[in-house]
Parts: C-alpha cells; structure tokens; sequence
C-alpha cells in the first residue's frame, strides 16, 4: 500500500516532466499480487528485472492491484506518464487494459493470459500444461500407492487443463494411479495450502502437486517424507528432498524481446502462447529422487513436446463419461483448449460450479 | 477410524493461530475496546518472529519478539484511539493495512528463506498413550500454551478481582472512573494483551503452520478471529469451541473433497462467516441473551472529564 502510493507520487511527478521524457522508453508492468509472493507476480518482476539489466531501460511497476476499477486508474497512470509499453499481468486486467488501450493509441500494451486484442493490445500466456505433463509422467512412475493429490486454486480453464493434462500423462504410465483433486478457493493462502497437502497425505496420498502459489505445500511434503513439484518458481529451498522437479514460468526472453520491439519499431499486436520451446515454461533440475529410468521417460515427453513429435492431449481422449472426445491422431485445437471446461476420464470428482 | 487422528492433528494446527488471535481481542473488547487491527497486528508477529528465529536460531527469542512486534502495533493504537480519542474502528483498520505493508517491506529479504518449523514437544508418559497420546500430547509449545491461555483468561476475568475491574471499565467506563479506577490504564493494559496474543498467532503461522515468510500470509485469518469474538459472544469457553469449529470446518472440507464426497467448497470456505452472520441475528433479535456477556461500552470513547 506504501509502495502503491509512493509509485503514484513518482507517477505523478513523471507526468509533470512527460514531455522531456518521452524520447526515451520507459516500461510499466501491474501485478495483481506483492513481488514477494515467491511465485507469479515473483516471476513476472523478474522478467522486469531482465528488461532493465538487458536493455537498460527504465521500467516501474505496482503491485497488489486488485482486479477491477483500481486497475484501470493504475493503467491509465502508467499510460500518461511517459510509458511506451505496459504488461499487465493478470487476466482480471483484460478489460480495463483495453479500455485505457483506446485513449492511448501510442502506448503499445500486453496483456497476458487474456484474449481481448486492438491494434495496440496483444496479449500473451504460457502453456503451463506442457509441464505438467512431464510431472504426471514422474508421478505415474514414483507413485507406491497409487494415489497422488493435487491442490487446486479455482475451476478455471486454466487449472482445468492442467489436471487434465497432468492426469493423461500419469495413466499412460500407469494406468492404476489415481488422482485426488482438492479445490481451496485461494491462489495464495500458505495455512489453507498446507492444510489441503496434509488431508491428502492423510488419504494416501505419496505425491502431491499444486496450482496454487506458494511453497507451503512442499514443506509439507517435505517433513512428511513425500514427494511434491513446485510451483512457478524452483522451490527446492523449501523441500530439498521433496521437489521432483517444478514448473518454472519464464517471462524474461519474451519481455525483453518485445521491449525491443518497440524499441526498434517493430511491435505488432498479436497473441502468443508459449511453451517449452519458446522456454516461457521451463523444468526445474531433477531432485536426487528421481531415478534414472523417471528421468530418460520425462525427458522423452519433454524432447517429444519440442520437436512437435508429441502433444500432451493428442487422442484417443476420453471425456469423464467415458466418451471419445479427441479421436486417434488428432489434438486438441488451441481454441478448445482455452475454454476447456470438462475433465479427462480418470479424473474423480466434479468441477465445482 | 484410521483417519481421524490425523484428520485431528491438522485440526489443531487449524485453530491455534484462531485460538490465540480471539482470546486477545476478546480481552481487549471486555474492556471496552473494539481493535480492528487483528489482522495487522498477527502478521507483525508472524514476519518479526520469523526474522528473529531466523537471525538467532532461538524459539524464545523469536516467540518473544513476537509478543513484542504484536504488543507496539497495539501500543501504537492505544495511544491514538486513548490519548488522542481517535474513533476506534477506522484506526483499526489503519492499523491493519500499515501493519500488511510494514511487514512486506520487512520482509522483502525473508521471501525465499526456509525453516524447519517449531520443535514438537512430546509430554512424558501422556505422549505415549495410544492414540490419544499421538494426537493430544505431541505439539510444539504455542499449541500447548494456547489452551493454557483459555484457562487463564477465563479465571482472570472470571475469578479475580482485576478481571472484574477489567470487566467494569468494560460495561461502563463512567462507573469504574467515578469509583477511582484507571480506565485509561486499564485499557491501555487490555489492548497491549491482545496485541501480544495477536503477535503469538502470526508467529504460529510463520514459524509452526506454514513456517516461511510470504507477504499478507495471514490470508484474513484476523477478521475471522474478530467473527469468532462475537461468535463466542465473549466468552473464553466458547472461543476455544469456535475456533476448533471454525477450523474443524476448513480441515473437513479438504477431507471430504479428497474423499470425493460431493459438496460443494465454496460453500464450507463461506461457513465461518455465515455462522457470523447467523450470531450476530440472533444477538440483534433477542439482545437480552447476550446482554450479560457483551461489554456494553464497546467501542464508546471515554472522556474522563464528563
């Protein structure tokens, strides 16, 4: 909140001298959480960090914005002081981005996870879902009991392909695994996290993995003597022996490279989704744990996603009801994916409504 | 069977941080003050006690500290709302968000850093009854000294002579001053109690629940200990019932859903505050249930020369 108002006042003061500054490119990012999260809004600063070491120019940024009329007196206060390029970084910043995107038609900005475009809004996002079919497959084999946990935040597509994905690359090694899906309503509440690790360690569970944002999991599976994948950012300082390995979301190479696109004045608006082989997703290293079978097996989806050899929802997919719903040879469109909605068989449960 | 005592393990830990959080602030309200700022003042303790354990490797010094960092933020309002009779619920809420941003820019170098949690400590003989002694007997101290404070705090209020001058400051200050006590002091005393009590929550968090340090990890955990206050409607027997309840709730739901029994979660995470809500209705409709127990100046300022 400090920080929030400290930010405004150098807005404020870098619209007095805008006019001086606006030779020069200056970068805005928002965040819907504190940097000190150790997980999303962490990630993306650091991709702010990489702008400025990289290119050496000038970015600002604020914090814990909340989504909704708040956010679009943020952007439009990035807007008016001098920023050429704004990320705002939460799908909840998709409205009044474009909105304030319409007033400021030399501003160029970037909106991720969202899909509302203008000529001067693209929009970007990750394809976590890619990771997680390289954690299903370590959990397929490191599985004992067959039963494998996993801490969900909110029944959005988002979270829904990642179970889904995580859940066909675990039965394809292992079709007896099983999963166990705990919904906790929160992106970020560390005692509700470790709360939900620990009813599902108590139900069997040997292995956990969360879309959720902060370690407290890991911790828990750590003094309970589980295994566990981290979560946006390499967690192994939490759980040294736990952590398999961890879905790290890397915005540094995409953020520098639009920077400099408009830079050199060559930034067009357009949507990009990337994956493993754009490095927006990246693995973390192996833990000590995983043998070295697990590995060359994760390594061989993980190689297959690269070269296009393989795709984490190519059919024959099933729905919950057991209908074909990919049929053999095919995968899932871009479009499907993006609002998927329904869950693989093998999933138990239902998707809260 | 087999899942219950786990299932009451996590429970325990679940309500601890509720438990020490609503015993404060139920104190501080007995005598007549209303502190909104819970939940600022727990994540002072949380982030101050885990920067000490993590500068001094020492329980007691970080679990002291923690009492302290819970204790100024509570000084910090007593001397606002008491010297200069600032109203009470906006300087809560003050209280709350500085406390939320002070300890993020506290805590900036501790995101990141791990500690192995409190030491679990194993009663003698107890510990080793079967069952019960797995999951009553083995905590670490504040879930321990957390029931001890139930006991204290209601044999203070209700069995001594302090407790019941407390407790008359608290149901009218005008009274208790015509009869020469020191409201003000008195006041003061009960806000920096519950401030200490809030602080020894928030390091529970930090150092036992989830022992790390993450900005805003109390996650509204304050505001559910100011429900629960009003819930037990201020009686230390049943904020210890409330906050098992309130955290018997969360922990079942995480169970029920793992076990694939269909309710809905939205629902259990609502519950606590519902069952609020349903309090603080009947409270309003039939005033004489719990006239006995609400201190009737709660929230009033006092002006000694009227």
């Amino acid at each position: 909140m400090f920080k929030k108002t400290l930010i405004s006042l150098i807005l404020a003061a870098g619209l007095a001298f805008g006019a001086s500054a606006s030779a020069e490119t200056k970068v805005g990012f928002v965040y819907v959480g504190p940097i000190g999260d150790h997980g999303w809004s962490y990630q993306h600063d650091q991709g702010r960090l990489a702008v400025e070491k990289e290119l050496g120019v000038k970015t600002s940024y604020v914090e814990n914005v909340p989504e909704g009329a708040d956010a679009e007196r943020v952007i439009r206060q990035l807007a008016s002081s001098g920023h050429n390029l704004i990320f705002t970084t939460s799908f909840g910043f998709m409205n009044p981005t474009v909105k304030v995107a319409k007033q400021f038609p030399n501003v160029k900005f970037e909106h991720a996870t969202g899909y509302k475009r203008a000529d001067n809004v693209a929009t970007y996002a990750a394809r976590f879902y890619e990771g997680r079919a390289i954690i299903g497959t370590i959990a397929g084999k490191m599985t004992k009991t067959n039963v494998v946990g996993y801490i969900a935040s909110f029944p959005i597509p988002e979270v829904i392909r990642g179970i889904n994905s995580f859940t066909l690359a675990m039965k394809k090694v292992n079709p007896e695994a099983k999963i166990k899906v705990v919904w906790v309503n929160t992106w970020f509440d560390p005692g509700k996290e470790s709360d939900a690790a620990k009813a599902l360690i108590d139900q069997g569970c040997d292995i956990l993995t969360q879309h959720t944002d902060s370690p407290a999991p890991l911790q828990v599976a750590e003094s309970r003597g589980v295994y566990a994948f981290g979560q946006a950012s390499d967690m192994k300082a939490f759980a040294p022996n736990a952590q398999l390995t961890s879905i790290v979301d890397n915005w540094n190479d995409y953020y520098v490279a639009q920077t400099k696109a408009v830079m050199d004045g060559t930034w067009k608006s357009m949507d990009t989704w990337g994956g493993l082989k754009d490095k927006m997703v990246e693995m973390a290293p192996y833990g000590d744990a995983v043998p070295a079978d697990v590995r060359a097996m994760a390594d061989a989806v993980k190689n297959g996603i690269l070269d296009g050899s393989f795709h984490p929802f190519q059919g024959p997919i099933k729905n919950q009801q057991g209908e074909l719903v990919v049929k053999e040879g095919e995968v899932l469109s871009d479009k499907e994916l993006v609002g998927m909605n329904w869950y693989v068989e093998g999933v138990e449960g239902s998707i809260p409504k | 069977m087999e899942m219950i005592g786990p299932a009451l393990l996590t429970i325990i830990t679940a309500a601890t941080p509720l438990l020490f959080a609503a015993l404060g602030e139920m104190v501080t309200e007995k005598s007549g003050v209303l502190n909104l700022g819970v939940e600022g003042m727990m994540i002072m303790g949380a982030i101050l006690g885990f920067v000490a354990v993590h500068f001094t490797d020492s329980v007691t010094v970080a679990l002291l500290v923690s009492i302290l960092a819970g204790s100024a933020m509570a000084a910090l309002f007593g001397l606002l709302v008491l010297k200069f009779h600032a109203s009470q619920v906006p300087t809560g809420l003050a209280l709350t968000i500085f406390g939320i941003g002070l300890s993020a820019l506290i805590g900036q170098s501790m995101v990141g850093i791990a500690y192995d949690g409190l030491p679990k400590l194993s009663l003698p003989v107890l510990s080793s009854l079967p069952f019960i002694g797995d999951v009553f007997f083995r905590h670490d101290i504040l879930v321990y000294l957390s029931l001890i404070m139930v006991f204290v705090i209601y044999y203070f209020l209700n069995k001594t002579r302090a407790g019941l001058i407390l407790r008359a400051v608290g149901d009218s200050h005008d009274a208790a001053h015509a009869m020469g006590y020191p409201v003000v002091k008195i006041r003061f005393l009960a806000i920096l109690f519950g401030g200490g009590m809030a602080g020894l929550g928030g390091a529970y968090l930090s150092l036992a629940y989830s022992p790390l340090w993450v900005e805003q990890m109390t996650a509204g955990r304050g505001w559910i200990a100011l429900a629960l206050v009003v819930f037990a409607s201020w009686r230390p027997g049943r904020v210890l019932l409330g906050a098992y309840l309130f955290g018997g709730i969360t922990i079942l739901q995480l169970h029920a859903q793992a076990l694939g029994i269909g309710v809905p979660s939205q629902v259990m995470s609502m519950l606590p505050y519902l069952a609020t809500i349903i309090v603080l209705v009947i409270i309003s409709s039939d005033p004489g249930k719990i006239r006995l127990n609400a201190p009737a100046s709660l929230g009033r300022p006092f002006h000694p020369s009227r």
